[in-house]
């Protein structure tokens, strides 16, 4: 008998295993943040981003752009709105991002640690949704009036999820 | 360590040097940013308007007063320094002449009764396609 094409094993590496994992916790806590009232829309902390910075430092940038890609997807799938502006605005976001942290993640971790990685992710995921916006949603000028709230909301809970990310670091690093 | 109770050494060994940098630096940006999104589009010209027609179109950088004639009187527009103000107006109620020195395109003032107005213009152009009065 000749093996069909269609039966094919699936294999599962320790990686898809681990990326698995930490998705799943970034999908439950971009749903929990969800709930949470906002000021403006659109400004919130950011808390699923944590996790993409965890699995950078453990699993690196690969394993990362995977994490944050299914969570934005699954994520919009369980929020409802898939494929919806606010879908492309979270992929917008979570790209570039991505597209930060590759460069960044390359500085000297004696110099710059968890903060700035955040810091810069937080920003570029600010900065893209903007532009996006400014470009697709609200084609108008007006838009630039909230540039500053933005990036002081960026700035802020940029700091405090970089202190998370390098606490919780040293704590997995400390139980292994 | 607990995890229970704060320890302010641990969490400072938890922020590298260049962390710090990095956050003062933005720190630094966010009053340029503010002064840069909040400070709306500033006037290059000025367009007179006497009784629905364009009188005259003045660059506000080269400082002038110009004598506007209208059915009451005549209406004097000063530019001075990439400003323009109705210095005077024959009009009662003097509506134009309290609007004071205007800077942002877009601004305009409107002495109805002399028939004049003037209305700023910024680099991209005139705000509004019209004004209806």
């Amino acid at each position: 008998m000749t093996a069909s094409a269609t039966e094919q094993t699936l294999r599962v590496t320790a990686e898809d295993r681990l990326i698995a994992r930490w998705t799943a916790l970034a999908i439950a806590l971009a749903v929990a943040e969800a709930g949470l009232p906002s000021p403006i829309p659109g400004i919130k902390p950011g808390l699923a981003n944590i996790v993409t910075l965890l699995v950078l430092y453990r699993a690196g940038w690969r394993a990362a752009a995977w994490v944050s890609l299914l969570r934005v997807l699954v994520a919009s799938m369980v929020l409802g709105g898939f494929f919806s502006p606010a879908f492309a605005m979270s992929l917008t976001g979570a790209c570039c991002s991505l597209a930060v942290l590759a460069p960044a993640s390359r500085l000297p971790r004696r110099w710059f640690g968890p903060v700035s990685l955040s810091l810069l992710a937080a920003l570029a995921h600010m900065a893209g949704q903007l532009l996006l916006a400014r470009l697709w949603l609200i084609p108008h000028n007006g838009i630039l009036y909230l540039v500053p709230i933005f990036a002081v909301a960026a700035l802020l809970f940029g700091v405090v999820n970089g202190v998370l990310v390098a606490w919780l670091q040293r704590r997995l690093e400390e139980e292994s | 360590m607990s995890s229970h109770t704060p320890d302010w050494a641990v969490w400072r060994s938890l922020i590298r040097p260049g962390d710090v940098l990095l956050a003062l630096a933005l720190l630094a940006l966010l009053p340029a940013l503010f002064a840069w999104c909040w400070s709306g589009d500033s006037a290059t010209r000025v367009r007179i308007y006497q009784d629905g027609r364009l009188f005259a179109e003045l660059d506000l950088q080269a400082a002038r007063v110009l004598a506007v004639p209208g059915p009451l009187g005549t209406t004097s527009v000063e530019v001075a320094a990439g400003r323009v103000r109705i210095a005077s107006d024959p009009s009662p109620r003097q509506y134009c002449v309290h609007a004071g020195w205007l800077s942002r395109a877009g601004q305009s003032a409107i002495c109805l009764p002399n028939r004049t107005s003037i209305e700023l213009i910024g680099k991209d152009g005139p705000a509004y396609d019209s004004l209806s009065y």
